[in-house]
């Protein structure tokens, strides 16, 4: 098992639940990028997912789309994306997930893309727009050096579409909780509890939730029947409000300590 | 030719579906309703009639002498699907998938526009069907074709402004799906050309190839044969697909798509995915795209808004991979000249898009001999550009 199995089991032996955060590499610079991710790990996060930034983030609301734009103007590459990991790798254990698009990594080049993202250190990846149908083509390679492919579960998604997605993920299984993009809406509880559940009868791997949580409450109420909580558009604006100000990663981390407290 | 596209939407190795799992139940859904209206007679019939008593068709092939005879050699003929209703091919496909969106007893329609030809077409399928219509446009196309936003908002539509990236079709595009993922439940999203996620491209083509369809019967009652060469202009290539997609065996018939130029392909500023993109994925489909060495996609530029996209449809990619089609290139200016041409020698005011397949007809008519056949799919009419060619001082 990987960093990402390891990290489940483990807070499963505490009792705890996981906080899986996400930020855009990049934003602002990829040198704020590993300050922020050492100091996130420090304030209690079990998981990262960093943003890859791209062009056209369909499935992204307005906080991430402008976030991806200024990592992008801040000349972030995928290339740079996968240095940082390296680097990061020096110092943390913390499992990393990579967060993105499609085009990067077939512009990469998938065989050297899986190779590379070994070698950094990646543990999983999570491609917004390659679905079941289309995955093979990047799991050949990812899936061989044990990259995990985290796969996404919709509240469109129906029963005999979860089985099979559910039958080839690995890692975890993300629960999208809202039917929209990321950050926009506030999610329903019992829905994502009824739809959880569901997931968990024909899974033991752990499943996340995310897209629309920001806050203590909703987490706390959502870990009460998930494996783990993603905030994404929360911490990516208050990086972005408090990007000058050079208490940022003190900022940032008293934020997700806040949210990490409650899922102990 | 094998048939294309394969179960999962693929032509050879482009199209597919690249696609948020959120989107994804709707597609195979979209994908079932489809494939059933396709094998029912009722439906078909349907659609005929609206193709007919609203739309107008057939439209006429008709034989541009005085055009022809200016360029001393192949004999020009042009499909003139500016007589539509709305003035131009979109509405084949709107009234195809407005007639399936109610069949599915959709209620809502959001689509995207460049030029504004496809929201046009796409509010006036609209209001003939009762339904909530919103349409995404960038801030920069409903500045250049402010009299088709206008005929939007007489038809009832909502006119969504994009302010994102270039505020082009492109980001048009991004905004509708992003909208769609949060309403797809009960809302139909009307793709204006032979891209997206499958679907969309092998079903748009379908509803689009009533002008090759028509084109092969008209051109054999007026000529007895086959069109030695079809052209006709490519943004996403739905007009074009429509066009070649009846004669893709017929191996005597030479087939060019039109791709924008802009300032030219040695600048950056250019709408030619195939003549200058690589190989990527964007908007649900794998083709060629406008992109930078790391698959960051490039912003398009044409003086045509209906063709500044940066990428194209997956069938395309296909038929410029199996060289079944030669993909060429036009600029602003040769357009702009093919504009003013067609205009004074036949009275026949062009698209600009349209324009740039006039463009590369004239310069292969005068290489041919008399009685070689060229037919233009004159896509659409060029009201709508009058505002841009006043600004340009481009007559």
């Amino acid at each position: 098992m990987g960093r990402i199995g390891d990290k489940f089991e483990a807070l499963c032996g505490s009792k705890e639940k996981a906080l899986i955060v996400y930020l855009t590499a990049g934003d602002p610079s990829l040198s704020v990028t590993k300050k922020l991710i050492l100091g996130l790990e420090k304030a209690g996060v079990d998981i990262l997912e960093i943003g890859v930034p791209f062009s056209d983030p369909t499935a992204d609301g307005p906080l991430i789309q402008m976030a991806s734009q200024r990592a992008l103007k801040s000349g972030t590459t995928l290339e740079g994306v996968l240095d940082l990991v390296t680097e990061v790798r020096k110092v943390s254990e913390i499992p990393i997930v990579l967060f993105g698009y499609f085009n990067p990594i077939f512009a990469y080049g998938v065989k050297k893309f899986a190779h590379i993202a070994r070698k950094a250190g990646v543990d999983g990846v999570l491609v917004v727009d390659l679905p079941y149908e289309e995955a093979k083509e990047l799991r050949i390679y990812t899936d061989a050096v044990g990259i995990d492919f985290i796969s996404l579960i919709a509240p469109t998604t129906g029963s005999e579409r979860l089985t099979k997605i559910a039958a080839d993920a690995t890692g975890f299984l993300y629960y999208i909780s809202i039917t929209g993009i990321t950050g926009t809406a506030a999610p329903k509880i019992d829905n994502i509890k009824t739809k959880v559940n569901k997931i968990r009868k024909i899974t033991k791997l752990p499943v996340a939730v995310g897209f629309g949580i920001s806050k203590p409450q909703q987490a706390r109420e959502i870990a009460r029947f998930a494996d783990g909580v993603v905030i994404g558009s929360a911490v990516v604006r208050l990086i972005d409000e408090n990007k000058n100000n050079r208490d940022l990663v003190k900022i940032i981390s008293g934020y997700v300590s806040g949210i990490k407290k409650v899922l102990r | 030719m094998k048939t294309q596209p394969d179960q999962y939407g693929h032509f050879g190795i482009f199209g597919g579906r690249y696609a948020a799992e959120t989107l994804m139940p709707a597609l195979i859904e979209l994908e079932k309703a489809y494939r059933a209206c396709q094998k029912d007679k009722t439906f078909q019939k349907e659609f005929e009639w609206y193709q007919r008593e609203y739309s107008g068709r057939p439209t006429p092939l008709y034989y541009a002498s005085r055009m022809s005879e200016s360029l001393r050699g192949a004999k020009i003929y042009l499909k003139r699907e500016d007589l539509n209703h709305t003035g131009s091919h979109k509405i084949n496909n709107t009234l195809g998938q407005a007639l399936l969106a109610r069949r599915m007893g959709k209620k809502k329609f959001i689509a995207e526009t460049g030029a504004g030809q496809h929201g046009v077409a796409t509010a006036t399928v609209a209001a003939l069907f009762g339904m909530e219509c919103k349409i995404f446009m960038g801030e920069e196309d409903i500045r250049r074709q402010a009299p088709n936003v206008f005929r939007m908002k007489i038809l009832g539509a909502e006119v969504v402004l994009v302010k994102s990236g270039t505020a082009t079709l492109k980001d048009a595009m991004n905004e509708a799906m992003r909208y769609w993922v949060s309403s797809v439940r009960d809302t139909f999203y009307i793709i204006g050309t032979t891209a997206g996620p499958h679907p969309y491209p092998q079903m748009v083509r379908n509803f689009q190839s009533v002008i090759g369809r028509e084109t092969k019967k008209q051109i054999m009652k007026l000529e007895g044969r086959n069109p030695d060469v079809l052209i006709a202009c490519v943004g996403g290539g739905s007009n074009a697909m429509g066009t070649f997609y009846t004669f893709r065996d017929e191996k005597n018939v030479a087939m060019y798509g039109v791709e924008a130029a802009g300032h030219g392909l040695h600048t950056p500023e250019h709408s030619a995915s195939i003549n200058g993109g690589k190989v990527g994925v964007l908007h649900g489909n794998k083709t060629y795209l406008l992109q930078d060495e790391h698959g960051q996609v490039r912003d398009a530029y044409s003086i045509a808004a209906g063709l500044d996209y940066p990428g194209v449809g997956p069938e395309h990619a296909y038929f410029h991979e199996t060289k079944r089609v030669k993909y060429v290139t036009i600029t602003d200016k040769e357009a702009v000249a093919a504009f003013s041409f067609l205009s004074l020698k036949e009275g026949i005011i062009p698209a600009l898009e349209s324009a740039h397949a006039i463009a590369y007809a004239m310069k292969m008519a005068p290489k041919m001999a008399r009685n070689k056949i060229i037919v233009i799919c004159l896509s659409g009419r060029g009201d709508k550009d009058a505002q841009t060619i006043i600004e340009t001082n481009a007559l």
